[in-house]
């Protein structure tokens, strides 16, 4: 039987370098093919200008609205999801420790949010904005996005704060520290860069989609300078100029491509980084 | 008689359907060293958190029965955590610094009793530390994350920190089983310092280290308490079937 097993091990080895090798590659040609069409569109007037003669027919401009918009709207919705679920996340492993059947209604829900595709929270949006009685704008896809990255962060968090070991809040709570005095004095110390992850992970899911956005923030060729007007993103961008007849414009959908993958590789890349290197004080 | 410090009464308690403490009876004397003896899942540890209700931590604990601390029950169901965990420190099986530095640990304490600026937390931090005999060994290097220091020096640190809130008791649930046998017994030897001016509740299960330091014994198994007294009388006329056995190291 040695040759049998022999040749199992040979024949897995193969099949992980196969499936391995097909992943690199596949992820490289994406990339590649992103670049290669992007790249040589990628200039100062197209990262410096709004789009001229209109985004669907003008034939000048660059994509400045839809970078400026897609980074308005990603901040502002980051920030409002962090207010809710950083609390909630601290609660989840301070306060509500004890009631095991409660929290684990509470993560079956955040799953299955997760798990819901962002053309339902567009959607949910949309009649959210109806009742509220506010028009599509860049406030409306805030709200939006924020509902829709709320469940990642949480859990995001919650799976760092989870792991925290219990002996190290039994230390904390003998010292005679109160509920907030262990959630914020040494939970959040201890999962700082697990926290800074999940921001990171929420922002970079939120910038990068397109349905959420596509019935609440309208699109527009300006730069938004308040909550309630409307505002392009880089998703959009891409959806909306690439279905013109026009090359020049299909190129700005391109380049939009381009940039909007690069943000989000520079937003992977600091969130390893900071994983990494930040806080040397905390407990291993 | 001395005085008793802390008395528990017909302490019972559960883990869900589990009884893990079956109608505990003891009185720890004041400024003693009581040893809380006995094998492994005897309920040892229970019984420390019980003290500070850190149980209140762990799902499903219900108890019942009494544990008197200068006049109010520690059990009862409004009774002030936050006043009573201040009275003890804690020293656990391994050590759990906070994620600070040295000086943040021993600060910690102090900062949650209100005392904020640096010039006045300063000569306290030192204060303590010589009190867990630590400073020499760390008196240049303050700032550095408390995670860098070894596991004894670690345990000292817990311990320089729990003094820092000023308890009047300190419990210790087997806090040299992680340490090298020197280590362990510079926090034995500073136990026997301590106790002039507190009251310390050990839990071990070496019968080595219980001789050496114990002043009271108290020998549970499986959940009850199966014989307690002085140390004298404890390791030299011991009433018990259970514990002549124990102690002659027929089962651990």
């Amino acid at each position: 039987m040695m040759w049998w097993r022999k040749f199992e091990e040979r024949l897995f080895y193969v099949l992980m370098i196969f499936s391995t090798a097909s992943l690199v590659i596949l992820l490289l040609v994406i990339l590649l093919s992103i670049f290669l069409k992007g790249v040589p569109y990628l200039s100062w007037e197209m990262v410096s200008q709004t789009p001229k003669g209109g985004y669907y027919f003008g034939r000048e401009g660059g994509i400045l609205n839809a970078i400026v918009g897609s980074l308005y709207l990603s901040a502002g919705a980051v920030f409002l999801a962090l207010v809710f679920s950083l609390p909630l996340a601290l609660a989840m492993n301070i306060h509500m420790r004890t009631y095991k059947r409660t929290l684990h209604v509470i993560r079956f829900v955040l799953d299955l949010l997760w798990g819901i595709p962002s053309i339902v929270y567009g959607a949910f949006g949309f009649t959210l904005m109806i009742y509220l009685g506010i028009k599509a704008s860049l406030l409306a896809g805030i709200i939006t996005v924020a509902i829709f990255i709320l469940p990642i962060m949480v859990r995001a968090m919650d799976e760092v704060m989870k792991n925290v070991p219990v002996t190290l809040l039994e230390s904390a709570f003998s010292l005679g520290s109160t509920r907030t005095e262990v959630a914020f004095k040494v939970m959040l110390r201890q999962t700082l860069p697990g926290i800074i992850t999940a921001v990171l992970l929420a922002f970079g899911r939120g910038i990068g989609d397109v349905a959420s956005v596509l019935f609440t923030t309208g699109y527009t060729d300006n730069i938004p300078t308040s909550l309630f007007q409307q505002t392009a993103t880089l998703p959009l961008a891409v959806f909306f100029q690439l279905g013109s007849p026009i090359p020049e414009v299909q190129n700005r959908a391109y380049a939009a491509a381009v940039i909007l993958t690069l943000i989000i590789l520079i937003i992977s890349i600091a969130t390893r980084l900071l994983g990494r290197g930040y806080n040397k004080t905390r407990i291993n | 008689m001395e005085k008793s410090k802390i008395s528990i009464r017909d302490l019972n308690l559960y883990f869900e359907k589990q009884h893990i403490l079956k109608n505990v009876n003891i009185e720890i004397p004041e400024n003693q060293v009581t040893v809380i003896l006995g094998p492994s899942g005897c309920g040892k540890t229970t019984l420390m958190k019980t003290l500070n209700r850190l149980v209140d931590l762990h799902d499903n604990a219900r108890f019942s029965g009494s544990i008197l601390f200068e006049g109010i029950d520690i059990l009862h169901p409004a009774t002030d955590l936050v006043h009573i965990r201040q009275k003890m420190g804690l020293l656990s099986q391994r050590p759990t610094p906070l994620p600070m530095s040295i000086f943040g640990n021993v600060a910690y304490g102090l900062k949650l009793k209100g005392i904020r600026h640096k010039k006045n937390l300063a000569p306290l931090v030192e204060k303590y530390l010589r009190e867990a005999n630590l400073w020499e060994e760390v008196k240049d290097r303050l700032n550095d994350p408390a995670i860098r220091l070894s596991i004894g020096q670690q345990q000292r640190l817990c311990l320089a920190r729990g003094l820092a809130v000023n308890p009047e008791i300190i419990l210790a649930d087997e806090p040299t089983s992680a340490l090298d046998p020197i280590s362990a017994r510079i926090i034995e030897n500073q136990f026997v310092e301590l106790k002039k001016d507190y009251t310390i509740v050990l839990v071990t299960h070496v019968l080595r280290q219980a001789r050496r330091i114990a002043d009271y014994v108290v020998f549970m198994y499986l959940g009850d308490v199966v014989e307690q007294g002085p140390a004298e009388a404890f390791f030299n006329n011991p009433t018990q079937e259970k514990t002549k056995e124990y102690l002659g190291g027929a089962f651990n």
